[in-house]
Formats: C-alpha cells, structure tokens, sequence
C-alpha cells in the first residue's frame, strides 16, 4: 500500500470555442518496480499505479498502461480537445485495487 | 536503427512489439516522432515525448531494461493531438523504442539511443 498517494492535475479553467488544450498531471507514488532488493537481500515487491485513464464529459481523451519503468511520481502531459463546457476526470489504479481520482471543470467560451 | 543489445533482452523486445502489432509491418521515419535526451545523467526520471499524428495508440519500450515494456498510450476521441509526455526509467544506456499504431491499421517504429550515467533500476 502506498501512502500519501496525491494526485495534482493543472488545467486551465477556461478555452476558447474550438481550442485543444494542455493538461498536465502528477501523482506522488513510489512505483516500486519489483526489481528492487531490501538490505538483507529480499526482493521488494511490485506496486505501481498500472492504468491512467482521462475522460471529458465521459468521452476518453487518453488512457494509458503504465508498467514498472514508468518513474516515481508518475507524470504526463498531454493535449484534449474541449467541445463544450463540462468536467475532466482523472483516475489512476493501483496494483493493491486503490483507485485515485481528481477532476476539474473548464468553461468554453 | 541497428539493434545489439544483449540477446535475452533483444527477444522480449522483439517480442513486445509482435504483441502490440500482430506480426504487421512495420515502417521507419513516418509521422512517429520520438523525442529523448541524447545523454541521461540518472536513468531514473528520463523525460520522453511521443507523437504521432492520426495515431490511435503508442507502445514505448526500453530495450535495455530487464523487462522492455514501459507502456502504451491510447488516444480516445477527445485527444486533442496524438502526443503525450512521460518520464522512465533506464537501467544504462540502451535504445528507446516507439511503436505507433496508426488509424489506418498500418504501424510505425521509432528509436533513439539515450546514454545514461547512473541506471535507474537498481537496488
């Protein structure tokens, strides 16, 4: 189980008609590879975010199989179309069944 | 692109690609643009750009890394631009791969080789 798992999403709050936008995510979490070994030798296992999924209004703007060579804080900037006003949300499971979420609303104008 | 890394590690390769393409064809220098540092001082956190126009998904793998695969991107619909940023990690110095799966079923391949000082799988 990881602790202190924080999900950080920068969005802008507003766009133009049309306009595609940045987005930028970062969640704190070890990504513990499972290649790793502690001071007496023992192998420390696997635990890692595996998917992150963003959607918009409930369509899918990009989701992603992350596997171990995937960095610590795991990071990823990418560009989504904005058809109208509404709500992103952004979700990242976990190999030990946690699920994080964040969203942000963004008005069209 | 030449490829020699070390056999074992070539296979998994080689075989993570004929996963992710299905055994299809595979084209060099299209519209696929892999963007990574030539020199990595800590093979812990190397940033990494794909991008891809038209793409539907985008395998990353690592060939020098004990297990190759890194991930894949899969474009939905509201994808604004079929590119995303990341950061990996990289055991040593070893060739970053790129496989997009493009709209029209075709694929295209990109590599760079990334020089790493310290390796990022340690332990």
């Amino acid at each position: 189980m990881a602790d202190n798992v924080t999900p950080r999403v920068r969005v802008p709050s507003s766009a133009s008609a049309g306009e595609d936008i940045t987005i930028k995510t970062l969640i704190s979490h070890p990504m513990e590879s499972g290649q790793r070994k502690d001071k007496e030798g023992n192998t420390i296992p696997r635990s890692i975010i595996n998917r992150f999924v963003t959607t918009f209004n409930g369509e899918t703007v990009i989701d992603v199989t992350m596997e171990p060579a995937i960095s610590t804080n795991p990071y990823f900037e990418f560009v989504s179309k904005v058809p109208e006003s509404g709500t992103f949300e952004f979700t990242w499971y976990d190999d030990d069944g946690s699920v994080y979420t964040e969203s942000k609303d963004i008005t069209v104008e | 692109a030449i490829f020699l890394p070390r056999i074992g590690w070539a296979d998994a390769t080689t075989d993570a690609i004929a996963e992710f393409t299905g055994g299809a064809d595979l084209t060099e220098g299209g519209a696929l643009k892999l963007t990574a540092p030539e020199i990595a001082e800590n093979g812990n956190t190397v940033p990494i750009e794909v991008d891809a126009p038209g793409a539907e998904a985008i395998l990353i793998l690592a060939t020098g890394n004990p297990n190759p695969d890194v991930g894949t991107f899969h474009f939905g619909p509201l994808s604004g631009a079929q590119m995303a940023s990341t950061r990996i990690r990289l055991a040593g110095t070893q060739d970053v791969v790129a496989v997009a799966k493009m709209a029209d079923g075709t694929f295209q391949r990109a590599s760079q080789e990334v020089k790493v000082t310290i390796g990022g799988c340690g332990g």
